[in-house]
């Protein structure tokens, strides 16, 4: 990836980090660690990866993207946000009262969000039917989904995996967020669903790993995934839950927790700092 | 009446029939021959698919393909759709409104001999909490096939409940009409009214005829639409009857007779008594055996209304 592309896309993804911090404080809850991690990921769909127009979100043939772990709705909102399908001053309102941004994506009130999500293991379904309606109407746009490591616990996910694969939805592509925590500890330890490349395999996928926070790996993944025929591919990246906050780095804790005043402050200035 | 058919059996040739007139693809989840969407498989194999035995992952799929713009049907029996998936259908289907119509064959005691595990008889309590859900429990094979395009013609998340033993064609009459949400008042009445759904529609008849000889005026409303509940006729039948009984083969928690409740109680409180499963699991056996058990009976509707009457101040 050339090098200008590279640092504009570094810096979308800064602003992005700012952005859900910037929400996940001013509402005083939210998912701030998930969020992080997948911020990279965020950028790379729908500034460079995805076929879309912000003006017309609703537009039939659009790529569209799935956030089956719903909780990192700060992410895809800022995201939504930077790229012009609604001003960033609604941000701060997320989860309050007069907001359309509700703690989970809701499809029927905030412009760009393609499915509602939240409930975990069923945003992946979801993302299934789409890829199948295009397959049926002979249409050409992709679908991603966004699945966390934790959420492949459920059942659901692998009875979705098996969906894809039996209709064979190569233009479906399912990334994993393998940052490797849950709520309650590390997934290998709360309930260990691991491995995800070799049961994804087995399940009929082409499987492609990727560090979530480069760039230029990111481009070769998707490449690979939309070049794959005849079978979804799932993009396992490998993520740091919390990312671009030291303290916030690896720590189940930020899980779910909204930063104090003092808190805030530093990760601005950290996330400020590299940009 | 002289035809019998089963509802279900209904269903899936309205499916394959309206398939021509109709753009609507349909999922099942490995029960197609049960469900009868089969009948449709055969004839458009390219809008047919098969889920396997996930129903979860066939509503959430079934809400995919609607957000893409496509008309699913999604198929199974009632325990596994409003059961297994009810989260699925809250979730993925309900909160969002979109546009899926379940096709939930074999529901209630009707069942028979494959026993309590997959007799549903608490379907309708669950679909209608789910806010925007609108719910059709059809008396007959002609019903089932109006409530069918009714549901493709309607935009939103629509719940269809099927049985699977072959009841009696009632709306055979030429000038029969089908509109989502509207009851039918099948004979009128001044002493009591029978509200009946699904299979206790040709039951609450055969009850008012009963009552008729004993010198009892009975009005029978046939309420297919259990949600949005015709609370305009229900009210009417209210104020001019005075009581109610009603009777549909589910629990009586939740249900018609729930729904009927709730509506009288607020705006014109009359007594109402209510025929259907008493909170209990349901039993293997013949199915006119399992009617007579749990008390389903035309024999158990005169029963209740007397009932009714009598409560009358």
């Amino acid at each position: 990836m050339e090098q200008t592309k590279k640092c504009a896309l570094a810096a979308k993804a800064a602003q992005i980090r700012l952005d859900i911090l910037e929400e996940v404080h001013a509402a005083k809850s939210g998912h701030p660690g998930g969020s992080l991690s997948i911020a990279d990921v965020m950028t790379y769909l729908y500034f460079e990866e995805m076929n879309i127009d912000p003006a017309k979100p609703d537009w039939a043939d659009r790529d569209r993207l799935v956030l089956s772990k719903g909780h990192t709705a700060p992410a895809l909102y800022a995201t939504l946000a930077e790229r012009g399908y609604f001003d960033t001053a609604e941000l701060p309102k997320l989860r309050k009262i007069d907001s359309f941004l509700q703690g989970h994506p809701d499809m029927k009130h905030t412009p760009g969000v393609d499915m509602t999500t939240g409930s975990l293991g069923l945003g992946i379904s979801a993302a299934c039917g789409m890829a199948l309606a295009a397959k049926i109407d002979g249409k050409n746009y992709r679908t991603y989904t966004i699945v966390g490591d934790g959420e492949s616990e459920e059942g659901q996910v692998w009875e979705a995996c098996m969906f894809a694969a039996h209709y064979k939805l190569d233009n479906l592509c399912v990334i994993i967020d393998w940052n490797g925590l849950q709520i309650d500890g590390k997934i290998t330890e709360v309930m260990n669903p691991t491995p995800h490349d070799k049961k994804l395999e087995a399940f009929g996928f082409n499987v492609v790993v990727a560090d979530a926070h480069n760039f230029d790996e990111l481009e070769a993944a998707f490449a690979n995934a939309k070049s794959c025929k005849g079978k979804p591919t799932a993009i396992i990246v490998k993520s740091v839950k919390g990312k671009g906050v030291s303290f916030m780095e690896n720590q189940a804790s930020w899980h779910g927790t909204a930063p104090n005043d003092e808190q805030y402050a530093q990760a601005v200035a950290e996330i400020k700092a590299t940009m | 009446m002289a035809d019998k058919i089963a509802t279900r059996e209904a269903y899936g040739n309205a499916l394959a029939e309206l398939g021509e007139k109709y753009d609507f693809v349909v999922l099942d989840a490995d029960l197609s021959a049960a469900t009868k969407t089969g009948v449709f498989k055969k004839k458009y194999p390219e809008r047919f698919f098969n889920c396997g035995i996930a129903e979860g992952n066939m509503m959430s799929v079934a809400a995919g393909l609607a957000a893409a713009g496509k008309v699913p049907f999604a198929s199974t029996f009632a325990m596994f759709a409003a059961g297994r998936a009810f989260e699925q259908i809250r979730n993925s289907i309900g909160y969002p409104h979109l546009n899926v119509k379940i096709g939930a064959t074999h529901a209630g005691i009707t069942v028979g001999e494959d026993g309590a595990t997959h007799q549903c008889n608490e379907d309708l309590a669950l679909m209608r909490t789910i806010p925007g859900m609108t719910i059709i429990n059809p008396a007959d094979a002609v019903e089932a096939k109006a409530a069918v395009e009714a549901a493709i013609n309607f935009n939103g998340p629509v719940y269809m409940r099927f049985g699977r033993f072959a009841v009696p064609v009632i709306n055979d009459k030429p000038d029969y009409k089908f509109e989502i949400g509207k009851g039918v008042t099948l004979t009128e009445g001044k002493d009591v009214t029978i509200v009946a759904t699904g299979l206790m529609v040709s039951m609450a008849l055969e009850a008012a005829e009963t009552l008729k000889a004993e010198g009892i005026s009975a009005r029978v409303i046939n309420i297919h639409t259990i949600k949005p509940l015709d609370e305009e006729l229900i009210l009417k039948a209210a104020k001019e009857t005075g009581a109610i009984v009603t009777a549909e083969e589910h629990s009586v928690i939740g249900g018609l007779g729930a729904a009927v409740t709730e509506c009288v109680c607020g705006a014109c409180p009359v007594p109402v008594t209510r025929v259907g499963v008493n909170d209990t699991y349901g039993h293997s056996g013949t199915v006119p055996a399992l009617l007579e058990m749990y008390g389903l009976t035309p024999a158990n509707i005169v029963e209740k209304a007397k009932a009714a009457i009598a409560l009358k101040k």
